[in-house]
């Protein structure tokens, strides 16, 4: 059962890292890396996978997260019937969207998809009768069926299998009829047309799916916080989540997760410094980029494989 | 009524300058290398934090604009030597990541030097508003639209009329056949860079009185070149100019006219009803992919 | 009844008329080879036939309906099938998966079924998988089951290709040049697999420049010059023909010098 031993070792993982996380700071950082983590799978499968580019995926999550913002803290909506309705409006809204956007290639594509992100960003600080504008709102916790989840420890567990799930939809779909007819619209988009793929369809759905994903996960966070604040959508969390992909390897689910996990942890490492950490964290983005082009996964795949 | 409206079209014309030297800067660098530098911003950015620390260092002003754009000029070049070179023809997501993570740099950079406050350049020849026809028009607004007309034409000239011009031109028309034709590509990529971040720099240290300058000033006006460059049609000189200045305009009036708190929105909603019918731009050219 | 009817076909690019006025009919299992000299307009009919280039004018009729203008995907869900002049491979992909590709439209396309991967999915790929191979083995290339594409050389790729175009199950494939750059061993095997492919049922274009290998094995020869039809007919009339030996030694006389 090769298909599961990746997954296998990142639940063990999973399993046993609260032995390793010494209190609630940690946690809490374990936690953003998982919600982060389901992003980026998703996202994975857009960028890596089928080789376009969005530059606005935030804005998703924001959506997601004002979705069970607003509907459950200010209408009184079940949480769970909040994000699944964020979930359905941004599924709806990206299919809308994407039919022409996806038509663009390349700049002009990376181009529509930021300016996407930025005005959902921008609806988001300047409705402020619904949001709370720029000062953002609470959130109520997280309940179902009279249960709340309201420790650290409570969503770590729940992050950690939402996060499993997510691997494990992606990779079955990375592995089908489907991910192939993806895989086919980077590799050769005409050898895809020709072999029956309508190259539009296809870019459509993966986009739909990696924006479902994403709000999916903004309504996590949302409760998970019991905050939101536009910054969520900003155009710069859009650039960490593209940065997460390609820094954990382009195609490698396990990779998103690997540059989730780095991406997450080091502004918190950096957290002290202001304008060196930005120094640094632009460095290190350059040098993995330029010095790593595969990404971290991939690399150390091809080395391994080499030496053994 | 009038007045009004030909006071936006000052602002639009003002901001459209900026937008338009921005965008030429994008249009450059993509033509010489296919990179959509995400760091034109950051040109942006330095030449008015440069200017605004030497002049109140005590250096006179034009001494000090011309240092600030030489200082950014040398800034473009490492950039091209130490981030794009090395970077070989990695694929688009990678390079827009690259000059993402060198414009986050320079701010770091900017923000260590400089520190998180916002500073003003002083105005070139007083603050004493021209006011025609009921509006008023600042005499830095001058500068600025003044400036960016004598750039665009300079830069007319140079492609038009001189061989490093054309060559640079030739090179992005096919690398290779210019290759071939004894064209020293690498060159012309780094001279790309160079005059990028030189535009850049002019157009923050003109723009510096006006808007005011900090570390993070760069990230809007970078993005919205980029806006003005696609919607001309990436790569296009014309496009680049008309591009910005139809950004500027429009911003500008939609701000007066329909809602100044959505004034930002504007030129990503503009370009992306543009790509909708227009998937190149207005001038990009319309081809037939080769199979 | 023609398979493929060509009606009045015209395209060009800026001044150039890639192709013009071009009719021509194509019996269903039958070997037609199209050639002419370099920018004759060869690829750029392809190209038209399969809807990756609108024409400027004329008509295309596929099996009785008229296809003019419809995407490449919609070729393909009617049995039209080819290989690119230029290596058109997924190099992001294995192998087999490349030629699981060519399968897909038989193939279950549904995004929950895939998500879940339902054991009913999971089966039929498992076929398809095993298909594929088969039809590696069968074009050639079956120690390479195992291989990612770009760890394969280009004489391979060529025939990937094939396997990948031979997996949609086409009524008609199109050739697009595929003995360029293989040494004359690897021609002759391209030769008797093409012609294994005739005798199969299925109706093949082929483009080609190796004249041996097109006078040996078309039933039908198209000569094109500048866009235009100079000659058709059998190997016999067209070799011939006063016109198509003037263009042609025209060609040699240009390759010679
Ligand atoms: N997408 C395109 N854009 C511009 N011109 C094109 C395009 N495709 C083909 N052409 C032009 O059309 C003409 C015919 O080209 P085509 O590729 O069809 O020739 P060919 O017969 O296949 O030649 P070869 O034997 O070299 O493959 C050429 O002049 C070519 O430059
Ligand atoms: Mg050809």
């Amino acid at each position: 059962m090769g298909r599961f031993r990746g997954l296998a070792a990142l639940a063990l993982i999973i399993a046993l890292l609260p032995l390793a996380l010494p209190n609630n700071y940690y946690y809490d950082v374990a936690i953003r890396i998982g919600m982060n983590a389901i992003i980026v799978v998703g996202l994975n499968l857009l960028i890596g996978y089928a080789g376009q580019i969005s530059l606005g995926h935030a804005g998703f999550v924001g959506l997601g997260a004002y979705a069970s913002a607003v509907l459950s803290s200010r209408f009184g909506w079940p949480p769970l019937a909040a994000m699944l309705f964020g979930m359905a409006a941004v599924g709806v809204i990206a299919f809308v969207v994407a039919r022409p956007i996806l038509r663009l290639r390349g700049h002009y594509l990376a181009m529509a998809t930021l300016g996407l992100g930025i005005i959902i960003y921008m609806v988001l600080v300047n409705e402020s009768a619904w949001t709370g504008g720029n000062d953002g709102m609470s959130v109520r916790p997280f309940s179902l069926l009279g249960l709340t989840l309201a420790s650290e420890r409570a969503w770590y567990w729940v992050t950690g299998a939402v996060l499993l799930g997510a691997i494990l939809l992606a990779n079955n779909i990375v592995d089908s009829p489907v991910g192939r007819a993806l895989r086919a619209v980077h590799g050769s988009e005409v050898a895809a047309q020709v072999a029956g793929i309508d190259t539009t369809r296809y870019k459509v759905r993966v986009f739909v799916l990696s924006a479902v994903f994403a709000s999916a996960v903004g309504s996590m966070m949302a409760h998970y916080l019991g905050f939101v604040s536009p910054q969520v959508s900003s155009f710069f969390h859009s650039i960490e989540l593209v940065t997460m992909v390609v820094v954990g390897g382009m195609a490698s689910t396990y990779g998103a997760v690997l540059g989730a996990a780095i991406l997450t942890t080091l502004p918190q490492l950096l957290a002290t410094f202001e304008g060196y950490e930005m120094i640094t964290f632009g460095l290190i983005l350059m040098l993995t980029v330029i010095f790593l082009p595969r990404g971290l996964l991939p690399t150390i795949a091809a080395r391994l494989r080499k030496a053994g | 009524m009038l007045s009004q409206t030909l006071q936006y079209l000052f602002s639009g014309l003002t901001n459209g300058a900026i937008y338009a030297l921005s965008a030429l800067g994008f249009s450059l660098i993509y033509n010489a290398s296919g990179v959509i530098n995400f760091a034109q911003g950051e040109f942006i950015m330095l030449g008015g934090v440069a200017a605004v620390l030497l002049t109140s260092a005590g250096v006179p002003l034009p001494l000090a604009i011309l240092l600030a754009v030489l200082m950014v000029a040398v800034v473009g070049l490492l950039l091209e030597k130490f981030a794009i070179e090395p970077a070989g023809d990695a694929d688009v997501v990678s390079l827009i990541i690259i000059t993402i993570g060198a414009s986050i740099f320079l701010q770091g950079v900017a923000q260590v030097v400089f520190g998180k406050g916002q500073r003003a350049l002083a105005p070139f020849t007083g603050d004493a508003p021209i006011v025609i026809a009921g509006a008023s028009l600042l005499p830095q607004s001058l500068w600025m639209i003044g400036t960016g007309a004598v750039i665009v034409l300079v830069l007319a000239w140079f492609f038009g009329r001189t061989r490093l011009g054309k060559a640079m031109l030739a090179t992005a028309h096919n690398r290779l056949a210019a290759r071939l034709v004894g064209i020293n590509t690498r060159h012309v990529l780094a001279l790309s860079f160079v005059i990028s971040a030189a535009l850049g720099a002019i157009a923050g240290v003109v723009s510096a009185p006006i808007t005011l300058t900090s570390y993070d000033v760069g990230i809007m006006v970078g993005l919205k070149g980029f806006v003005a460059a696609t919607l001309g049609g990436l790569g296009s000189g014309v496009g680049a100019v008309v591009g910005g200045l139809i950004l500027g305009l429009m911003e500008a009036l939609a701000a007066g006219y329909i809602s100044s708190a959505y004034k930002d929105a504007v030129p990503f909603a503009l370009i992306i009803l543009i790509l909708f019918f227009m998937p190149r731009g207005l001038f990009g050219a319309r081809v037939t992919e080769r199979v | 009844m023609a398979l493929l009817e060509v009606q009045a076909l015209s395209r060009s690019f800026g001044g150039v008329h890639a192709v013009q006025d071009l009719s021509f009919e194509i019996e269903p299992g039958k070997i037609y080879s199209i050639i002419g000299p370099n920018g004759a307009g060869k690829t750029t009919v392809f190209n038209l036939i399969t809807g990756l280039y609108r024409p400027s004018s004329g008509r295309v009729v596929f099996d009785g309906s008229n296809v003019t203008g419809k995407a490449p995907h919609e070729l393909a869900r009617r049995g039209v099938s080819r290989t690119f002049q230029n290596l058109q491979i997924c190099f992001n992909m294995s192998a087999v998966e490349n030629v699981m590709v060519g399968a897909h439209l038989r193939l279950d396309q549904g995004m929950l079924g895939s998500m879940l991967r339902l054991p009913a999915l999971a089966r039929r790929d498992a076929v398809c998988r095993e298909e594929a191979a088969e039809l590696m083995r069968f074009v050639g290339v079956g120690k390479y089951i195992g291989a990612l594409a770009d760890a394969m050389p280009y004489g391979a790729l060529k025939r990937l290709e094939i396997a990948r175009a031979l997996a949609a199950r086409p009524k008609m494939l199109l050739l697009d040049e595929p003995a360029a750059g293989l040494n004359p061993t690897e021609t002759h095997e391209i030769d008797e697999l093409i012609q294994k492919i005739g005798v199969s049922g299925v109706t093949v274009v082929l483009v080609e420049h190796d004249m041996k290998l097109v006078m040996g094995i078309s039933d039908r020869i198209l000569v094109l010059d500048y866009g235009r039809k100079l000659a058709e007919g059998t190997a016999r009339e067209v070799r011939d023909n006063p016109e198509v030996i003037a263009a042609y030694l025209g060609v040699v006389a240009k390759a010679a010098a």
